[in-house]
């Protein structure tokens, strides 16, 4: 996974002007941002309130409405696991609680090491290899403890 | 030079399939053979993934289920001629799994090279835009109409009669969006097809848009699916480069250009409504309707909304007639469903089937029961938002009709088996804490509902006051379905309510003494 770039806000307002003129624009710009930057900082919200001529708040608003957009960044690594209704038939929940509590964090939180952070996702369209999780990006299917024990050590350089 | 296929569908690729392909072309490399690596989308034989196919005079023989290590004895085995292996199973076509099925819409999924216009062509591909481009807007839409298809989303809206409706319209720009935000757990025909075929879902919206005489479309994708998402681009520009997309559509002088969109994380945003606040750039609110999108759509303009399955069908419809499609089916619910089977199964993935084949055929002939062997407890149809049945209930057809006539749901087609570990009140509980995190807020029975709903639930599972909490619970299911102003609130109570009906010994929490012999 490409490392995020530190706040630049000459770059943050190249990649809002090469977006603006879609149409509904916000939601591409969010994600082009979130791309470079690794998360929405605080002050992209100035710069795409201005671009797309909506409130601050406006802004905010959208950008606290979707599960995707983070205000802080992430660890190095990202390990969604499936929450859902498919995954638990195969014991998803119990897997998830047990790395959940090796690790000694929650949901959405990241390793004190700052490597790794675990997300819940509601649905990775896997469904017929449960339970399944996405590393960086990556789709990871008939998961087990050791599949994800292995990931772990691997986002934690062990 | 042989030709081996090989899936990177994403599911395949959870699998391994990226991995054995690079393992089979390095291997062919070693040993000098010449060989041409087909990319292409799933078959939807999951439990037989990752696999390999190779051509050869005898059609494409398939192996799988295939670890790294079985890569070089392949090839020891004479692979590239169809050799004997133990992981050798032949001719996909000839596995009953495919062959008693119907596949209309999933026709070309995993056969072709899905960013090949030219293999989409000699696929039966563009020949029903052909036929649209000869046709006045009302014969398309007419077409649409008595093929009996309805929306695949889970709606179930006679497609043809929200085409009318857009058609007849007036405005000076007008919409077509498709529904790729397929969010219900246990469902992924639109992820595999957008992967596997993204030009019948092109072709489907150009047809739509001759129909309806709409110039731009837009494909909402769930950021949760970023392969289909790249498919989708790249299919674009692949079409836009081949004249099909653009100014001018195969040098008819009609516009039509598409776009492709990423969602954020919103189950929510599957409701067509919230879906085009979002596209608007905006917070995925829910809009009360009226007015219908088909009239006061995305920028206030009328808006076709579809699902991928919906739109996908169409080319098919126009090339083979809509009598064709409507001659399979039963009752109300004419043409196939691409059901999508899931979770606890031994067999999961795509069957396509027409209308009114059992539950029973799909969870046991075509998916061999459960993945533990444990028995079948419970059967959820339709995503979260639909009922959980018993084994006793697996005779229900494939059916909108009977299905809501049992108090549940057919949805998008997905079915998620249980085996006898899961507990019924944890997935009543799951319903409401579901329903909690994605709620748009906007109306009250959702924002607390669902949260009191959990509330409620902890009390029962806790076994406190189970009398007045069942009272609680009742009533304020009702409430939900009766005033949420969307399917997330209002259909919320269904698995829970399912659960509660059909598997009432899993609600009874109330302390009692433990056995004195343990």
């Amino acid at each position: 996974m490409p490392s995020p770039a530190q706040w630049d806000s000459t770059r943050a307002r190249e990649i809002i002007a090469s977006l603006t003129a879609l149409d509904g624009a916000a939601l591409p710009i969010l994600h082009a941002v979130q791309q470079e930057f690794g998360h929405i900082p605080e002050e992209a919200l100035d710069e795409v309130a201005s671009a797309l001529n909506l409130s601050r708040a406006e802004v905010h608003g959208i950008v606290t409405f979707y599960h995707d957009f983070r205000r802080s960044p992430a660890g190095a690594h990202v390990l969604k696991l499936c929450r859902a209704e498919a995954c638990q038939s195969m014991n998803g929940a119990g897997i998830a609680r047990d790395v959940l509590a090796n690790l000694g964090i929650g949901w959405g939180e990241t390793t004190p090491d700052g490597r790794l952070t675990i997300e819940a996702v509601y649905c990775l369209g896997l469904c017929a290899c449960a339970p399944s999780a996405m590393y960086d990006g990556e789709p990871v299917g008939r998961v087990t403890p050791e599949i994800l024990s292995n990931l772990i050590a691997e986002a934690r350089g062990q | 030079m042989s030709r081996v296929f090989v899936s990177q569908d994403a599911a395949s690729l959870a699998v391994g399939s990226g991995r054995i392909a690079a393992l089979v072309a390095d291997e062919a490399r070693r040993r000098g053979l010449a060989l041409a690596l087909v990319r292409t989308g799933s078959r939807g034989l999951f439990w037989l993934e990752p696999l390999i196919e190779v051509e050869t005079a005898q059609g494409r023989i398939a192996y799988g289920p295939l670890q790294p290590s079985d890569v070089p004895e392949l090839f020891d085995a004479g692979v590239l001629e169809g050799g004997a292996h133990p992981r050798r199973i032949g001719r996909l076509e000839e596995q009953p799994f495919l062959s008693k099925q119907t596949r209309l819409t999933f026709a070309r999924c995993g056969l072709v090279d899905p960013l090949s216009i030219d293999d989409y062509g000699a696929h039966g591909g563009f020949v029903g835009l052909d036929r649209a481009l000869t046709l006045n807007p009302q014969a398309i839409v007419d077409e649409v109409k008595l093929s009996g298809l309805r929306g695949r989303g889970g709606a179930g809206f006679p497609t043809g009669i929200k085409w009318d409706t857009v058609l007849h319209a007036t405005s000076d720009q007008k919409y077509i969006v498709c529904n790729a935000d397929e969010g219900d757990s246990g469902t992924f025909a639109d992820r595999m097809l957008m992967e596997g075929d993204p030009f019948s879902l092109i072709e489907g919206m150009i047809v739509a848009g001759l129909a309806v005489g709409a110039t731009k479309g837009f494909v909402y994708i769930r950021s949760e699916y970023p392969h289909a998402y790249r498919a989708m681009l790249e299919g674009i520009r692949v079409a836009t480069d081949a004249g099909y997309l653009g100014t001018s559509v195969r040098g008819s002088g009609r516009a039509f250009t598409l776009e492709a969109r990423l969602g954020a994380g919103a189950y929510i945003c599957g409701e067509e409504t919230s879906l085009l606040e979002s596209l608007e750039g905006k917070r995925g609110l829910v809009r009360a309707k009226p007015p219908l999108p088909a009239l006061h759509g995305l920028f206030g303009q009328p808006t076709v909304v579809n699902n991928v399955l919906s739109l996908a069908t169409v080319p098919w419809i126009m090339a083979h007639g809509a009598k064709a499609y409507a001659d399979c089916g039963m009752g109300r619910s004419r043409g196939t469903l691409p059901v999508q089977l899931a979770g606890n199964v031994r067999r999961g993935g795509l069957i396509e089937l027409a209308f009114g084949a059992t539950l029973r055929a799909i969870v046991e002939d075509f998916g061999g029961g459960t993945a533990t062997g444990r028995p079948v407890k419970a059967v959820q149809v339709g995503g979260p938002l639909g009922a959980y049945f018993p084994e006793t209930m697996l005779d229900l057809p494939l059916d909108y009709e009977a299905l809501a006539a049992a108090k549940g749901l057919l949805g998008h087609g997905g079915i998620v088996v249980f085996d006898d570990s899961v507990d019924l009140s944890r997935q009543a509980r799951f319903a409401f804490e579901f329903c909690a995190a994605e709620s748009c807020g906007k109306c009250t029975p959702c924002r607390v509902g669902a949260v009191r709903g959990v509330e409620v639930m902890d009390r029962i599972i806790a076994g406190v006051e189970p009398a007045k909490n069942f009272a609680v619970l009742e009533d304020l299911c009702t409430l939900m379905t009766d005033a949420s102003l969307c399917a997330l609130g209002g259909l919320t109570p269904v698995p829970v309510m399912s659960a509660l009906a059909h598997f009432p010994d899993d609600f009874n929490k109330t302390p009692h003494m433990p056995a004195a012999a343990e």
